[in-house]
């Protein structure tokens, strides 16, 4: 059926979000935005170990395909204490998988709040904003907002040395953390 | 002779932060509401504690005592929402406080240029002079988009 457009107008935009944990703390992302959730065992045999990393949230890589992603430790990124993650999220069109603990729920976020413009640190681009679930505040990431432009060229030429090296020595699947 | 100081008749939110008192243009407060549960996540910006959910809005909550009296407050009776506002809009703020709250309408001098950039103005109210604060210098926000007039021309702009 098709509405008029009074009436579609007034409809609330919806989200459909995943709530998750990262050292007992609950975040939501846009269930659009994971295109794939795997456990840490699953792929710790394809991981590859950057031991030359100068980001302390990410210490491991992945190849996918003809992209290598970065392994970033959500709990390190958030300044969060780190516990054993359980789970990766593969973040679509970006360069991260993410490592997590857990998964609460699949919800519907109706209402996004933009961060108030008191906070004015990292946490800008951290997130895309705040939404109230079950009379709870919880902070809705930005998939981008866990590798900068700055960092993911670090990584690159992190990761350039340590393939270089690889060709000279094999590299067994590493333990990610 | 000398000319007297210019004056501007304002109401006045006048606020306790532990055994002092200041003032805030009424205009710029919302709501004074009792403290409710404070949700917290992980930020950079120090001075914030975290976000409390009135009536669907989500505020910050800035501790602005320290800065003013040197103390964090012992005890919160109330938290009073006030808004700054940045080019054409309206961000609000939670400032905790440790008493009741007075409405008054009186003249306030203007600051000098030898008065601390938290102080827009000062009040004599009931034998005590009263700092009237400008928020945006005690509570983060975007300094380049920082209102150029001063408080009370905004207040004025708002009525």
């Amino acid at each position: 059926m098709n509405l008029p457009a009074s009436a579609k107008s007034h409809q609330p935009r919806t989200e459909q979000i995943i709530l998750f944990r990262i050292s007992g703390q609950t975040f939501a992302i846009s269930s659009a935005s994971v295109q794939e959730v795997r456990s840490v065992d699953n792929i710790a045999g394809m991981a590859r170990d950057l031991p030359e990393s100068h980001l302390r949230k990410v210490r491991h890589s992945i190849r996918r395909g003809d992209r290598t992603l970065y392994i970033v430790n959500a709990a390190v990124h958030f300044g969060l204490q780190p516990q054993p993650a359980s789970l990766v999220f593969f973040l679509r069109r970006t360069r991260t998988a993410l490592l997590i603990d857990g998964i609460d729920k699949m919800t519907t976020m109706i209402r996004l709040q933009a961060l108030s413009l008191a906070f004015q640190g990292e946490e800008r681009s951290w997130y895309r904003g705040l939404t109230a679930l079950d009379q709870a505040v919880v902070p809705v990431v930005n998939p981008e907002g866990f590798l900068s432009l700055e960092e993911l060229t670090l990584l690159e030429t992190t990761q350039f040395s340590a393939d270089a090296r690889s060709l000279t020595s094999e590299n067994p699947g590493a333990q990610v953390q | 002779m000398t000319s007297s100081p210019e004056t501007v008749l304002q109401s006045f939110v006048l606020l306790r932060l532990g055994e002092r008192r200041f003032a805030l243009p009424a205009s710029q407060v919302a709501e004074l509401v009792a403290p409710s549960r404070i949700f917290r996540f992980p930020h950079k910006s120090s001075v914030l504690e975290g976000v409390i959910l009135r009536r669907g809005r989500m505020i910050a909550v800035c501790d602005i005592a320290e800065q003013l009296t040197g103390k964090k407050l012992d005890t919160r009776r109330f938290n009073l929402l006030a808004t700054r506002k940045y080019g054409q809009q309206l961000d609000w703020i939670a400032i905790p406080v440790s008493g009741e709250c007075e409405l008054i309408t009186v003249d306030m001098m203007p600051a000098t240029a030898n008065d601390s950039p938290h102080v827009d103005g000062w009040l004599s109210h009931g034998g005590e002079v009263i700092e009237v604060l400008r928020l945006s210098a005690l509570t983060p926000g975007p300094a380049d988009t920082l209102l150029p007039e001063p408080l009370h021309n905004f207040a004025e702009a708002r009525s």
